[in-house]
């Protein structure tokens, strides 16, 4: 079937490609790879800009403001102070923007797409149809998700983890109407394709490897995607019957989570059904799409990090034992995100345990990247700068994750802003920077030019600058006791208003931050558009990267990727500054010299 | 409309800069034969040393912002188990900080000092067990001592509350709290959302109030229909009405025929001998009044969705869900004004807030809590009736005021 499908590909090349077959309907996973990277982008751009709209509440509460009329209209800024329950969708949508569909979506669909088939050497993915069928499905639930933002009672405003009975009762907030069933029918449709990718790319990765690719021999980026798909074929289809559930209880009158409600003065006859339920369902997706997000960002950093310091990865075994460890135990953390929810608490120190577990193969990636850079003579690309960056905010996010694991302080700072700075670091922060230095070192790959460095540094300086000064206050403000999703804080001044000015004073940091940081966004923007059409042409090899991805004849490969007989693979990938060799790297398809030992 | 045309303005002209500040640097990569590849010695050196600068800002900046706005006002543990969490906290908060220091500072002296060099080879160096095994069993020793503290005191905090605790109910719903007091009995009336009506809104269950709610479901309470009522309506062959009028009738019938029947089976099976439970129960809106020192096991419950009863000062957080009841135990031990004296801060009280999502006032749902001195507290008992009411305190008051001084003496300052 797949050799057929190849086969097919082959024959098409001949062909002389129309506008839509390449551009649109394409079955080109570089060319797929770009539609999910520029959606992603579009959609990073919504999902900022609703940041900054709620910031601006936070650190001015109650002032107007022309830029929030500007955008959000009469309707939902009237003299432009944001309305209370518009709040709240900004924040349900600007989640769930950031987390599906550009942390998942655009960084595993974007990388996964464009690297997989060149760095396991094969002519594309296993199925170009499926992996055409994914992009669109996931352009059309995007689609859907930012139409739900413009319809008349709001969009989804229960948060992006969607809890009922609050998402399932229109009575309880405006939201909950048509707002989230779109949200509903858009998640549907994007775990829909997120699940056919991932097959497609488990497939491709296990039978379509070239010749002497071994597993042991494959980049970390690959095992980091294949580790980051079964996940996902594994998880997502949980979050499906939720959401179908959620769907039922809103439609057909069931009671899978309801029970004894009074709502809006109406006594409603649901018995039996459990809120719980659904976050254990939740959750049980929830936990593991956090790594969803982080595992391929830590797959490129690894790469990227080896490359750029010009040595090998340090203890590659490790780091994929690690990376494997890691998909593992992302299954059996889940509840603890429930430790205060009502549930047993002998549950709760059952997932304190496997929670905590987690931070072991953690702290052995953070050693081996640190290792990597023992020693090792680092060129600064913009890509490099990020994967560092990566490797900072994920140590900095992950310590603080040792506090939320441990349930009897999570008491105190649960769903405080504790937490929301918590996952912002090392998953927000961490997964866009490694998506950052993903495209900053394959854009080459991708649009045969180069990107601009001057502005990739000031990119990266700008934007790790802003995020932790955005972050790092939002801690004391949590540990101060602020709860999350307030639409201010002026609570505070009816029992403790020095507390209250404390955290306003915070919130302005947070916010100016917030603000350079997005404005820190054009230099990407800018310089992403530009290069596209008047960057300097690239290179074949431009890292000088061991990959077989570099080993195209031309830098953008043409359908098929390499035309006559696919290379063969003799060593690793982390051949860097290896003794006895002439020049600082080795590709893959390079022989091993007699008597040399391979590493 | 001026601003607006400012933000654009702003925006239109950053673009602009950075297309000539690219294309300046263009012509100099051309005028110098640079390629983009090749990074040179002179932008490697200076992200080298902005490696070094952004690590001392970061850690600047982090010493400015704990110091300045450390705990933000929020005070010490006002409850026995708080100070466990702070205690656990605290070591928690030094061994990562430690932690985010040493790891941050190896990453970026590390990024700095190896940095490209002319003539320097980076060192060959795949693997090494033994060092692998270090960065494995250490984390995983620290991590043990961190998971045995913690469950020891999450196992203290969680345990299930003895006969002594006294019970007080937390009831939320959007957007406010109400406590419902044991009374003098110290065991809770039963409830049941069937129950609730205007008169019973907490839906309390006594023998009249499922009567009440029996002949509302039948009669209709003013302005809703009762079943009586949409039955004529239904059966009215006088009455045009569209189909999906007439479906929604039927639609309310159903529902309320089926809740009547829940009531009946309901009041088939009570005893009336709950009533007194309910009977000296006190119910209390404006705020949840505490003794210094009374151990309490609060219980949750929700009328709506799903809300969290957090305590910042006690160190409790439990979510209130609808169709379960959840508890938490505790013993608060600082008054009201030993706490203000503490933060001197005339103005601090103690607060119950709303922390999980609730809608659209979420920001606000708020009671306040006191904490009193035995006398106070005594003399607030007094102004307050029970359900039935009558006086909440009977019996000898002074045997009371005693008792609640031992109870208050138990906490002892260290």
């Amino acid at each position: 079937m797949a050799a057929a499908a190849q086969e097919a590909i082959h024959e098409h090349d001949h062909h002389e490609e129309s506008f839509v077959s390449k551009y649109i309907f394409s079955y080109d996973h570089k060319m797929i790879g770009k539609q999910f990277l520029l959606m992603a982008i579009f959609m990073g751009l919504v999902g900022m800009m609703l940041s900054v709209f709620f910031r601006i509440q936070l650190a001015w509460p109650g002032e107007s403001s022309d830029f929030l009329n500007m955008f959000l209209g009469d309707r939902w800024a009237p003299e432009g102070i944001l309305n209370q329950d518009m709040y709240l969708g900004l924040v349900t949508i600007h989640g769930t923007i950031m987390v599906f569909f550009v942390l998942t979506g655009g960084l595993s669909g974007t990388f996964s797409n464009v690297l997989i088939p060149l760095q396991v050497g094969a002519r594309d993915m296993a199925s170009g149809f499926i992996n055409m069928m994914s992009a669109w499905l996931f352009n059309i639930s995007s689609i859907i998700m930012l139409v739900s933002l413009f319809v008349e009672s709001g969009p989804a405003m229960s948060g992006w983890t969607v809890y009922p009975p609050l998402s399932a009762l229109p009575q309880a907030v405006s939201g909950s109407g048509l707002g989230m069933t779109l949200w509903l029918i858009s998640l549907t449709i994007f775990i829909a394709s997120s699940l056919i990718g991932s097959l497609n790319y488990i497939a491709t990765i296990v039978n379509l490897r070239t010749k002497g690719m071994k597993m042991t021999r494959m980049p970390l980026t690959i095992w980091a995607f294949l580790v980051t798909a079964i996940v996902g074929v594994l998880a997502f289809p949980v979050l499906l019957s939720a959401a179908l559930l959620l769907f039922m209880d809103r439609v057909l009158g069931t009671s899978f989570y309801l029970s004894d409600i009074i709502i809006g003065g109406e006594m409603l006859d649901n018995v039996g059904g459990s809120p719980i339920l659904y976050q254990h369902l939740f959750w049980f997706l929830g936990h593991p799409e956090v790594y969803i997000v982080l595992l391929p960002a830590l797959g490129i950093s690894s790469e990227i990090i080896s490359t750029n310091s010009r040595k090998p990865i340090f203890g590659y075994r490790a780091m994929i034992g690690s990376l494997l460890a890691i998909g593992f135990l992302s299954f059996i953390v889940w509840a603890h995100h429930m430790f205060v929810s009502g549930m047993d608490p002998f549950l709760g120190s059952v997932f304190v345990f496997t929670t905590l577990l987690i931070a072991i193969p953690s702290a052995v990636k953070v050693f081996n990247y640190l290792t990597t850079l023992w020693r090792g003579s680092i060129v600064f690309t913009p890509a490099m700068l990020f994967a560092i960056g990566l490797v900072s905010t994920f140590i900095s996010g992950g310590v603080t994750g040792i506090i939320l694991a441990d349930s009897a302080l999570d008491i105190q700072v649960h769903d405080t802003y504790f937490v929301v700075a918590h996952f912002h670091v090392v998953m927000g922060l961490s997964a866009i920077f490694g998506m950052f230095a993903g495209v900053y070192h394959w854009f080459p790959k991708m649009y045969g030019r180069m990107m601009n460095n001057r502005l990739g540094y000031a990119h990266f300086w700008t934007t790790i600058v802003s995020g932790y000064g955005v972050f790092l206050p939002m801690h004391f403000v949590g540990i101060g006791g602020a709860p999350r999703r307030y639409y201010d804080n002026s609570i505070f001044d009816t029992f403790n208003p020095t507390a209250g000015e404390m955290m306003l004073d915070l919130n302005v940091i947070i916010t100016v931050f917030a603000i350079i940081g997005a404005f820190g966004q054009v230099f990407f923007f800018f310089n992403f558009f530009y290069s596209i059409f008047r960057g300097p042409k690239a290179p074949l090899n431009p890292w000088r990267s061991n990959t077989l991805e570099w080993t195209t004849p031309t830098i953008v490969p043409g359908h098929g990727n390499w035309p006559g007989e696919l290379p063969e693979v003799h060593r690793w990938p982390y051949d860097y500054s290896k003794p006895g060799a002439e020049e600082d790297f080795i590709p893959q398809t390079v022989p091993l010299k007699p008597g040399e030992e391979e590493h | 409309m001026g601003s607006k045309l400012i933000i654009i303005l702003v925006i239109i002209f950053g673009v602009l800069a950075i297309a000539q500040l690219v294309r300046v640097s263009e012509l100099t990569a051309k005028h110098t034969k640079r390629k983009e590849e090749e990074i040179p010695e002179n932008e490697n050196k200076f992200n080298a040393n902005m490696m070094l600068a952004f690590m001392v800002a970061l850690y600047a900046g982090f010493i400015y912002i704990m110091l300045e706005y450390g705990y933000v006002d929020l005070g010490p543990a006002a409850s026995t188990h708080g100070k466990d969490i702070d205690w656990l906290f605290d070591l928690n908060w030094i061994i990562i900080i430690s932690v985010f220091f040493i790891t941050n500072t190896l990453l970026f002296v590390f990024a700095w000092k190896y940095s490209r060099k002319p003539g320097v080879k980076a060192y060959y160096y795949a693997h090494n067990n033994k060092l692998e095994m270090v960065w494995t069993v250490i984390p995983a020793a620290v991590l043990s001592v961190i998971i045995i503290l913690g469950l020891r005191t999450w196992n203290d905090t969680t345990a299930k509350a003895g006969a002594e605790y006294e019970n007080i109910e937390i009831f939320a719903y959007q957007f406010a709290w109400t406590a419902r007091y044991s009374g003098m009995n110290n065991e809770l009336g039963r409830f049941d959302y069937k129950l609730t009506t205007a008169e019973n809104p907490y839906g309390i269950m006594t023998k009249e109030n499922i009567n009440r709610s029996l002949s509302l479901m039948k009669v209709g309470e003013p302005g809703h229909n009762g079943i009586e009522r949409l039955e004529n309506q239904l059966n009215d062959r006088s009455i045009i009405m569209s189909a999906k009028d007439r479906k929604s009738l039927e639609v309310e019938l159903g529902r309320k025929e089926r809740m009547s029947r829940l009531l009946e089976a309901m009041s088939i099976t009570y005893s009336d001998s709950l009533d007194d439970l309910a009977n000296d129960d006190v119910i209390v809106e404006d705020s949840l009044v505490l003794l210094k020192g009374q151990n309490y096991n609060l219980s949750f419950r929700s009328k709506d969705v799903i809300h969290s009863a957090y305590f910042p000062h006690f160190r409790i957080q439990m979510n209130t869900v609808p169709g379960m009841t959840t508890y938490f135990k505790f013993q608060p031990i600082y008054t009201t004004n030993e706490m203000k004296r503490k933060l001197n801060n005339p103005e601090f009280e103690y607060a119950l807030l709303c922390n999980k999502i609730c809608g659209g006032s979420h920001y606000r749902m708020k009671m306040s809590v006191k904490v009193l001195e035995p006398k106070e507290f005594l003399e607030w008992q007094k102004s307050k009736a029970t359900y039935d009411g009558t006086p909440w305190i009977k019996g000898n008051e002074a045997k009371l005021l005693e008792y609640y001084e031992t109870i208050a003496s138990r906490v002892v300052e260290n």
